[in-house]
């Protein structure tokens, strides 16, 4: 492939050495040839543009085959994963820019993006789009998607008691476990920044998100376990109920107070999520606009709402719209804890239960498509984000 | 950021001191508990725990493996697999499916902050759509298609599947900090002739460290942790099985074990500790951090 | 900087090659070779089922002499997430060769679906009569077609009490339900908590009440109208139903019966509830559980000083000496003659041997030694099964997943929290089955 290098510098006459376009022989080229002409006089650069592709790809095949095989030691063909995959990946977009770019100058600003955008709309729509079409397809058919039966699985998601139930514990989830989380890590972050234990605070911190969801599970036992009066208690807050001279409850068995139990869990657990995303953020802020608020004789908390929130603004944004389908999603912590008994049902685990454990797919899917229906407000409301942006 | 008097510093360090207390304390018990045996941990609190009754034995038995009441062999006891497999295995399943993501989405998300085609918005939002999709729904079509490329099994499948399900939030999180960068670097160096492909490979891809490190954390995080879909694409043969189906395993067969949990939990915990600690450095730098000039 | 990016792409692409190259199409040599007595040499079957752990480290083992004598080599993958994953598996093409159930209700399913082999169509009839009998065939058929073949069962119908504590304070094991009332009381009169009762279980809380349930429909109702309720035929808000659970409610939301409370049944694990059996003096005297109970009881606790059990009295003479009963079945998803060859094994005690021996199950094949089991504690169990006048299986794993897995353990737990529902909550679950 080296050895094409310089193929690619001659074959390309509206390109200098450095990637520049001259327009004039752009134009003149444009005006003096029609479509046939210019794929005679182009021949050549055509018959290669199909032979470097080909190559690459039997190439990137080879990999694949190989890695599929699996046949040599495990380090090995994970390293060969981790060549071919960003290797290839790259090497990918390398190759697709470079072929459009052999294209003529119009069609290289039109499809230029779409080198960019493609493969990872391509990966998408082939792991997630076509299988959120198929559930959408098959949420109008019975358990079995054998008959037909229209919207009666969506009458059923929307009337259910265990379903109303979850769309009221969502509710509480998307409200509380979202707000509260970033606004523990905006605080945190805040706070970190200006401490000298800034690293061990944020470690600290960010450890929850290390856990797994098994061990997270088995933590929060610890802390909310029961045992009747009497006996000993292994659970720290009824241990420290007890102490204070109060009775030992079942906190997750008690209504309506347990959602915000688990609720608290995940703020534990993504609140290092948040942090580390506003931290970012924060000591982005550019010195020089804080020192002329502090200048203009603005106090902390001026400063603090007038300049650093809206410049932060984009990844508040950001953090919380992705806590917030987090908490419509969730479904580990509320499988692990209650398994959604004690009402405190939710979407996520509904889903899992039509769908895996009654083996109901006309159900099952049309309770993913709610979900689906619940996250367009934050869809639009990042599109009027997206709109005030002006590209190139 | 310079520093404040020595009140508010005090102030700051106490808040945050009670803060990072509170949010250690359920760690904490974990930890403790580890070092207990089954006995203590499930009859008194963690907090009642002596120094005299700490042991190493479920440490022992999740890396050493798990011992078994066998009659039949000498000792009465048998001893399980270790870990290593297991880890070796979480390892190879984890650092391709952090990477490959990473490059992909990092083009998508310049294409979609910088670059004008129709269907933009569009695309946009449907990515954004997809973050809300339980991957749940995904099991089935994919490994019926895996089935038909003869893939199920290997590691490659699992390495897709995981590029898969975690490219929505890393476009939107590339994105957002994609787009908020200045406008006028890019134009600057559209100006001096650059194309996109280069602004994004010399400009943008050295900028967006901060992003790519915070990113690399949260998928190394979740796809180390992950139960799901190494279960569905790889199964749980001993020599494919990841960390987290041994753990699973080792509780039990109707969880009786889960003491063994606490240990577990720390154990399968040390890398992606490690990883943030090596990667923490990229995003605690500050993204103007000397890169405009020139 | 193009120069340099693109000679170490090259480079790159050329090690993958080069890696392929080697490494790629060497396929993993057969363990050996077919050879004239071994015509299957070599062949995997694959089995996939819920034990892990303990239980498949056993499993595996018995398979050790059918390896040596055949050549082919089963691996057997189990997995707590066995539902999910089966039914994923399955539908997205990658079955596995055997699949064991613990839920006979999940497999009806699948038959329906028309994934299950028909052991009929190939296994000889005569031969399976003889094997297991009639009542474990029949558990095993929908349609006329048999789905698989039992390979483990276990008793649920035990309750288990401190067996020197209890001699000593002259209490005697109970022939009838009324008996076992009566010496409830007693035990309440002598200042004590007869009953421990928890049924927490994560996910899967409420199944010790379905169990409870079930044994009760048994001892006052037909073995028939046991079969119907399953099938979905005898409503749960019928008066047989609602009958069973008033039996149930005299023990459990009687204040003096149930040690800590009635709350403390829905919080305490089913695993950690007969703890206070084990204290000195006994801080509850009965408890009714399944089996496998034994696994999670003290380590050093003694069976015939400790704990010993009785068998679940009945409650009607009318209806004999029922016995609920769980287990594991073996269904096949793959007609190869390797996976045929594991299917005739698995219908032979041998299966069971080393499980049998370790005390973890019992062998419900006819050629089965009483012998293997490791104590008298097991052996008695083997023989309240075969002096069981009626058995069944555990209801809740017959009916379908949305019902034994779903309404039915929810109403349990919704009616511990609130016994004043009990009709709503029978209603629920009878909406809840699937057309």
């Amino acid at each position: 492939m080296v050895a094409l290098l310089p193929v690619y510098v001659v074959w390309n006459p509206d390109r200098t050495r450095k990637g520049e376009i001259d327009m004039e022989q752009v134009r003149e080229r444009e005006q003096s040839t029609g479509v046939v002409q210019w794929i005679a006089a182009n021949l050549a650069r055509l018959l290669i543009s199909l032979i470097v592709p080909v190559v690459t790809f039997v190439v990137m095949w080879q990999g694949f085959v190989f890695l599929r095989g699996g046949a040599a030691p495990k380090p090995v063909v994970a390293t060969v994963a981790i060549i071919w995959g960003v290797g290839g990946v790259a090497a990918l977009f390398v190759l697709s820019n470079w072929l459009v770019e052999q294209l003529p100058l119009k069609w290289t600003a039109a499809l230029r993006p779409f080198v960019f955008v493609g493969p990872a709309m391509v990966i998408l729509t082939w792991y997630l789009v076509l299988p959120t079409l198929r559930t959408f397809y098959f949420s109008f058919f019975n358990a079995q998607s054998t008959k037909f039966v229209g919207l009666e699985n969506y009458i059923f998601a929307l009337t259910d008691s265990a379903m109303l139930e979850s769309f009221r514990n969502n509710l509480i989830w998307l409200v509380v476990g979202t707000g509260l989380s970033v606004v523990f890590g905006l605080l945190i972050a805040i706070l970190a920044d200006r401490s000298r234990f800034e690293v061990i605070a944020k470690s600290l911190i960010f450890l929850p998100m290390a856990i797994s969801f098994v061990g997270a599970g088995v933590i929060w036992r610890f802390i909310y376990f029961y045992k009747p009066v009497g006996a000993e208690q292994i659970g720290l807050l009824n241990a420290f109920v007890v102490s204070l001279g109060g009775q030992p409850q079942a906190w997750l068995t008690l209504r309506p107070w347990n959602t915000l139990f688990l609720v608290a869990i995940m703020i534990w657990l993504n609140t290092g999520y948040a942090m580390v995303l506003l931290s970012a953020a924060l000591k982005g802020v550019p010195a020089e606009l804080l020192e002329a608020g502090r200048i203009d004789g603005a106090n902390e908390a001026q400063i603090f709402f007038g300049i650093i929130i809206p410049y932060i603004q984009g990844t508040i944004v950001t953090v919380a719209t992705t806590i917030l389908i987090g908490c419509l999603k969730i479904f580990d912590i509320v499988f692990v804890m209650t398994n959604g008994n004690y009402g405190t049902e939710v979407m996520a685990s509904q889903f899992y239960k039509q769908m895996f454990k009654f083996q109901n797919f006309g159900r099952g899917g049309a309770v993913a498509i709610i979900l689906l229906i619940a996250v367009i407000p934050v869809m639009i409301y990042n599109l009027r984000q997206f709109r005030e942006r002006e590209a190139f | 950021m310079g520093r404040k008097t020595s009140l508010s510093g005090i102030l700051v360090n106490g808040a945050l001191l009670l803060i990072v207390l509170i949010w250690t304390v359920p760690t904490l018990g974990l930890l403790v508990s580890s070092f207990r045996g089954q006995e203590a941990v499930r009859d008194t609190g963690w907090w009642t725990a002596k120094p005299a009754e700490l042991t190493l034995s479920n440490y022992d038995q999740v890396l050493g493996g798990k011992e078994y009441a066998d009659p039949t062999l000498p000792g009465g006891v048998a001893k399980g697999e270790n870990m290593s497999n297991a880890f070796l295995n979480s390892l190879t399943v984890t650092v391709p499916s952090t990477v490959i993501p990473i490059l992909i989405a990092a083009f998508a998300a310049y294409g979609f902050a910088w670059m004008k085609f129709p269907g933009r918005k569009v695309l946009f939002v449907i990515v954004v759509a997809l973050l809300v999709v339980p991957l749940q729904i995904a099991l089935i079509p994919i490994l019926r298609d895996y089935m038909q490329l003869n893939l199920t099994g290997t590691f490659l499948a699992i390495w897709l599947a995981h590029t898969g399900f975690g490219l929505p939030l890393a476009t939107y999180l590339l994105f957002n900090y994609i787009s908020s960068l200045p406008r006028d670097i890019l134009e600057s160096a559209f100006i001096d002739g650059a194309s996109h492909f280069t602004i994004f490979l010399r400009l943008i891809l050295p900028l967006s460290v901060p992003a790519l490190a915070s990113f690399a954390i949260f998928q190394f995080l979740w796809v180390w942790n992950d139960l799901l879909v190494a279960l569905v694409f790889i199964g749980s043969r001993p020599e494919v099985a990841v960390l987290t189906q041994r753990l699973q395993d080792m509780t039990g067969s109707r969880g009786q074990d889960w003491h063994l949990l606490t240990a577990g939990a720390f154990v399968t915990m040390a890398v992606p500790l490690l990883v943030f600690f090596a990667l923490q450095r990229y995003f605690v730098r500050g993204l103007l951090a000397g890169s405009v000039k020139g | 900087m193009k120069k340099q990016l693109f000679a170490l792409l090259s480079l790159l692409v050329l090690t993958s090659l080069a890696l392929a190259a080697c490494g790629g199409g060497a396929a993993p040599a057969p363990a050996q070779a077919p050879a004239g007595n071994k015509p299957l040499a070599g062949k995997k079957v694959s089995v996939f089922g819920v034990a892990a752990d303990e239980q498949a480290r056993l499993f595996q083992k018995e398979f050790d002499a059918f390896t040596e004598r055949t050549g082919i080599n089963v691996e057997y993958e189990g997995n707590k997430d066995f539902e999910t994953l089966v039914l994923v598996r399955i539908e997205g093409g990658n079955a596995p060769d055997i699949a064991q159930f613990a839920q006979p209700g999940l497999v009806a399913d699948f038959v329906k679906k028309g994934k299950v082999i028909d052991l009929y169509s190939w296994m000889d009839k005569a031969y399976l009569q003889k094997q297991f009998k009639q009542g474990y065939l029949d558990m095993g058929t929908a349609n006329g077609k048999l789905a698989g073949i039992w390979h483990n069962v276990d008793v649920k119908s035990l309750v288990w009490y401190p067996k020197a504590a209890f001699d000593a304070k002259g209490y005697k094991i109970p022939q009838t339900w009324d008996e076992m009332i009566a010496l409830s009381d007693q035990i309440v009169k002598d200042g004590g908590t007869p009953w421990c009762i928890g049924i927490e279980s994560a996910g899967a809380t409420g199944w010790v009440g379905t169990d409870w349930i079930e044994d009760i429909m048994l001892r006052t109702t037909t073995p028939e109208n046991y079969d119907k309720w399953t099938r979905g035929e005898l409503k749960f808000s019928s008066p047989e139903v609602k009958n069973a659970f008033d039996i149930m409610s005299k023990v459990w939301f009687n204040p003096k019966y149930v040690y800590g409370g009635t709350p403390t049944i829905l919080t305490t694990g089913f695993g950690d509830a007969p703890k206070p059996l084990f204290e000195n003096p006994p801080k509850c005297w009965l408890h009714r559980q399944a089996s496998f109970i034994k696994n999670f009881f003290p380590k050093d606790a003694v069976y015939g000083k400790d704990y010993a059990y009785f068998y679940l009295p009945p409650i009607d003479p009318k209806y004999g000496k029922p016995v609920l009963t769980s287990g594991s079945i073996s269904v096949m998803f793959n007609d190869r003659p390797e996976v045929r060859e594991v299917m005739k094994f698995l219908a032979t005690g041998e299966s069971m041997k080393v499980e049998a021996q370790a005390g973890v199950g019992l062998a419900p094949h006819n050629d089965a030694d009483l012998a293997w089991y490791p104590d008298e504690g097991t052996r008695g169990f083997a023989k309240i099964l075969a002096d069981a006048t009626v058995a069944r299986f555990d209801g809740s794993d017959l009916m379908p997943g949305a019902v034994g897995a779903g309404s039915f353990w929810k109403g349990i737990v919704d009616y511990v929290q609130d016994p004043t529902k009990l009709d709503t909550i029978l209603t629920n679950i009878d909406n809840s089955w699937p057309k």
